[in-house]
């Protein structure tokens, strides 16, 4: 193998990056190639992610990364960034470039960059059954010697071609033995003399030569590339020499061209690819029909001025109906099924902490999260096929003239769409979904606000508060939560962006994608990953905090006296009521006493208790308030803390129904105080798992912006709607 | 006659005369293959009237009119 066999390993470990523009069928490959064997891996640091996946071919071990896809390696974009550096700093012995075989031209043009950094390259033209229906023929040998690299026809989603182009990329890997070869284009004599000048310095002084090729530094300097001026500014400053050239050459240029270099280093590498496209390598052979004709036919109706609005309307609203109406059988399933464990636990551990730790604590907290799996999972398959089949583009398309208008953009639809723009989403994933925006302001909008959105862990408080109080209104209610959710995060999402992050708006220049059938592996493994994401956040995150919550609730436990005069007075039930159930029902009236007093004992209840006066405000309670704090843990939190507080003690706490007529029968709550608290959670604080991913996408310093900020809007709305409503309407 | 890529009506073809966008702008237009001598088919505009999609090198891309101000095209007979 071509590495030198540094670790302990039997066999030698070949790695080989996949690499390709967005859309290209990367993903699809990869997962093709290494199929069940993949290992996903989130790298720490890295904000973008990238895959990796090792194989084992005949007694070569082959490792596999998937890096993000990127039109170009210019440092414009953090998937750019990524790629490149990995590139650069980890040296793959090859880069395998998956290109869209019906778009070769522009395609090519990262292929190009790729030949120009000298890394080993070999090409997998894809989606060659497309190149077939629209009637073309690629001269594939021919394209091959004049690029000189080896190619290997793919389409992605059979898998033909994968295992041929493994074994190439080997055979490549050994004849290159991790040697880099840059290629050189001419730019025309101007910048061409530049260049000269310019290498002859670096390589006088050995400037960052040790990480990068002498000529390719030169050109990122002349294409005025960010990261490579700012860390050769740093290296010495042989950078200033450089930037002196840079600027002679900047000068001439537009003097004589009125062209800046980096246009004209771009024009003349699409004029080298079009020189070798030019010997006939693609040939049209029959006149095009099939996919492109069908894209164009369907986008004729999918984004057309009045029926493109309606008809995703329509689409979003039914991916709405979908979830909830499948979504609830399974529910069941899983609820039972916790109930089952839950009702075991019971019998076998004997009753006290260690009983009500587990049952209360553990498998009430995590079963509560775990029955949303499968609406959760429903959602992200409808997502992961609008996603793959090239229709959220389409939406992003649509929308963004809309949400440029409150300083976001059409990439901004993704991240609410998932964070619960159409109920039921999550925000985790919304926030991750914002990387797939380039400016760091609109990405921050959009951070800021997608946790607005209804998501599918506030969906049982509001049900249960609709239940409750609006039970005639159900689907309006639902509806009215959703489009508040929308209307804040736009307004808020205006504000910000007119005040602390001020700032123009970023270009919208967006591939729409040909319409094609998603694989169902591809939608089954984009599913998996995200709801594995909310699954682990309910083992660990929602884990610890249930046991946290149950242990406030818990301790420290009523004072032996008050134990005592509860149990006197069941003892003077016992000897005055004769009859059994009339007995029993008032025995548990003192059972519930007894559990009320001592959560309102307990260190919930006293946090609880002392954040009375402020959130009576709003009219929230002691006990509303342990379910709000808990609820900053996780959302699930909520309705879960509820049950125990409005101490349903042995009443089955999952029947919500029960929760809900306990709720609407209390004196303390009314319409308004509902209201105000539907509309305090929509708004308050994201929860935990969120400032943490809002953290990472951002800084923390955001984070807790958010925390601070959505919480004080959510009061000030929630006392608003309960102030005035109790005033003019009661 | 050069006029700028949001002039062209919706269904006619030009050709990329020059593309003037520096910096990020320029870089991602050029990413994406507007380059000079490129043809062109508008196809549509979103609902709002922006932005414009439109058909170059077998593929369909969408940029803002106010992106398509940067690149000057000459029409060309459909």
């Amino acid at each position: 193998m071509s590495k030198p066999n540094w670790k302990l390993e039997k066999v030698a470990t070949t790695t080989l990056a996949l690499a390709g523009n967005p859309n290209s069928g990367k993903t699809t490959l990869f997962n093709a190639i290494t199929g069940s064997r993949q290992h996903v891996g989130n790298y720490p640091g890295i904000t973008v992610e990238r895959k990796e996946g090792t194989i084992n071919i005949k007694n070569a071990r082959v490792k596999l990364i998937d890096l993000p896809g990127t039109y170009s390696l210019s440092a414009y974009s953090e998937e750019e960034l990524v790629a490149r550096n990995y590139l650069i700093d980890e040296k793959p012995d090859v880069v395998i470039d998956i290109i869209d075989a019906t778009m070769l031209e522009r395609h090519l043009y990262l292929t190009v960059q790729f030949l120009e950094l000298g890394i080993p390259v070999i090409l997998a033209l894809n989606m060659m059954d497309d190149v077939k229906k629209q009637g073309l023929r690629i001269d594939v040998s021919q394209l091959s010697n004049l690029l000189k690299c080896p190619i290997v026809e793919t389409i992605a989603r059979t898998g033909k071609g994968k295992q041929e182009l493994i074994e190439v990329a080997l055979k490549h890997a050994q004849e290159q033995g991790n040697s880099w070869k840059p290629l050189k284009i001419s730019y025309g004599s101007d910048i061409d003399l530049a260049l000269d000048d310019m290498i002859e310095i670096i390589l006088e002084n050995e400037f960052m030569t040790e990480r990068y090729p002498a000529r390719w530094i030169a050109l990122k300097f002349i294409e005025n590339d960010r990261e490579i001026i700012s860390i050769g500014k740093q290296t010495s400053n042989v950078a200033d020499q450089l930037l002196t050239i840079v600027e002679e050459t900047k000068h001439h240029c537009l003097r004589t061209l009125n062209i800046p270099p980096e246009a004209i280093i771009a024009d003349y590498r699409y004029g080298f690819i079009n020189s070798i496209l030019k010997q006939n390598i693609m040939i049209q052979e029959k006149s095009r029909h099939e996919r492109i004709a069908l894209t164009t036919k369907l986008d004729k109706l999918l984004v057309h001025r009045y029926l493109g609005p309606m008809i995703m309307i329509a689409v979003l609203y039914s991916m709405f109906q979908i979830t909830f109406t499948f979504g609830e059988i399974p529910m069941g399933w899983l609820e039972s099924f916790f109930g089952w464990i839950s009702a075991t636990v019971t019998t076998i551990v004997p009753e006290g902490l260690l009983q009500s730790l587990l049952v209360s604590g553990i498998i009430d907290g995590v079963g509560g999260v775990m029955g949303f799996v499968p609406l959760i999972a429903i959602m992200f398959l409808m997502i992961s096929f609008l996603e793959d089949s090239g229709y959220m583009a389409r939406v992003a398309y649509m929308l963004d003239r809309i949400l440029r208008i409150f300083g976001l953009h059409g990439y901004s639809a993704m991240p609410f769409i998932i964070s619960g723009g159409i109920a039921g989403g999550c925000a985790v994933p919304g926030v991750m979904a914002t990387r797939t925006l380039k400016s760091p302001k609109e990405k921050l909008a959009t951070l800021l606000t997608a946790p607005f959105m209804p998501c599918g862990a506030k969906l049982p408080v509001f049900l249960l508060l609709i239940a409750a109080f609006f039970s005639e209104y159900k689907a309006q209610m639902m509806f009215s939560i959703t489009l508040l959710a929308w209307i804040m995060a736009l307004l808020v999402a205006k504000l910000v962006r007119s005040t602390i992050i001020k700032g123009e708006s970023t270009p919208f220049i967006m591939e729409l994608p040909p319409y094609r059938l998603p694989t169902a592996r591809g939608i089954f493994i984009h599913t998996w990953e995200r709801t594995w994401q909310y699954i682990k956040k309910a083992g660990t995150v929602i884990l610890a905090v249930s046991i946290l919550l149950w242990a406030a609730m818990t301790f420290p436990g009523l004072p032996e006296q008050e134990i005592n005069q509860f149990e006197d007075a069941r003892q003077v039930l016992h000897s005055t009521i004769s009859d059994s159930t009339e007995l029993e029902q008032a025995i548990i009236k003192i059972d519930n006493r007894q559990g009320q007093s001592a959560l309102r004992y307990s260190i919930a209840g006293k946090i609880g208790t002392s954040l009375e006066p402020l959130s009576q405000l709003a009219g929230f309670d002691w006990r509303t308030n342990i379910a709000l704090v808990g609820g900053f843990a996780a959302k699930e939190v909520i309705v879960s803390t509820f049950g125990t507080a409005y101490s349903l003690g042995d009443v089955d706490p999952e029947a919500a129904e029960t929760l809900s007529s306990r709720i609407a029968a209390d004196k303390s709550w009314n319409k308004f105080t509902a209201l105000a608290m539907i509309v305090f959670v929509l708004l308050y604080a994201p929860c935990v798992v969120t400032v943490v991913a809002t953290a990472k996408e951002s800084s923390w310093r955001w984070a807790i912006f958010a925390l601070v900020f959505n919480t004080l809007l959510g009061f000030g709305i929630a006392v608003a709607i309960y102030q005035v409503g109790t005033k003019l309407f009661m | 006659m050069s006029i700028s890529l949001r002039q062209i009506a919706s269904g006619a073809r030009a050709k990329i005369v020059s593309v003037t966008a520096e910096g990020e702008i320029g870089r991602r237009l050029r990413d994406m293959g507007l380059s000079p001598g490129t043809e062109v088919e508008v196809l549509g505009r979103a609902p709002l009237k922006d932005p414009v999609s439109i058909r170059l090198k077998n593929y369909t891309l969408t940029l803002r009119n106010n992106e398509a101000d940067f690149i000057t095209v000459e029409c060309l007979e459909s």
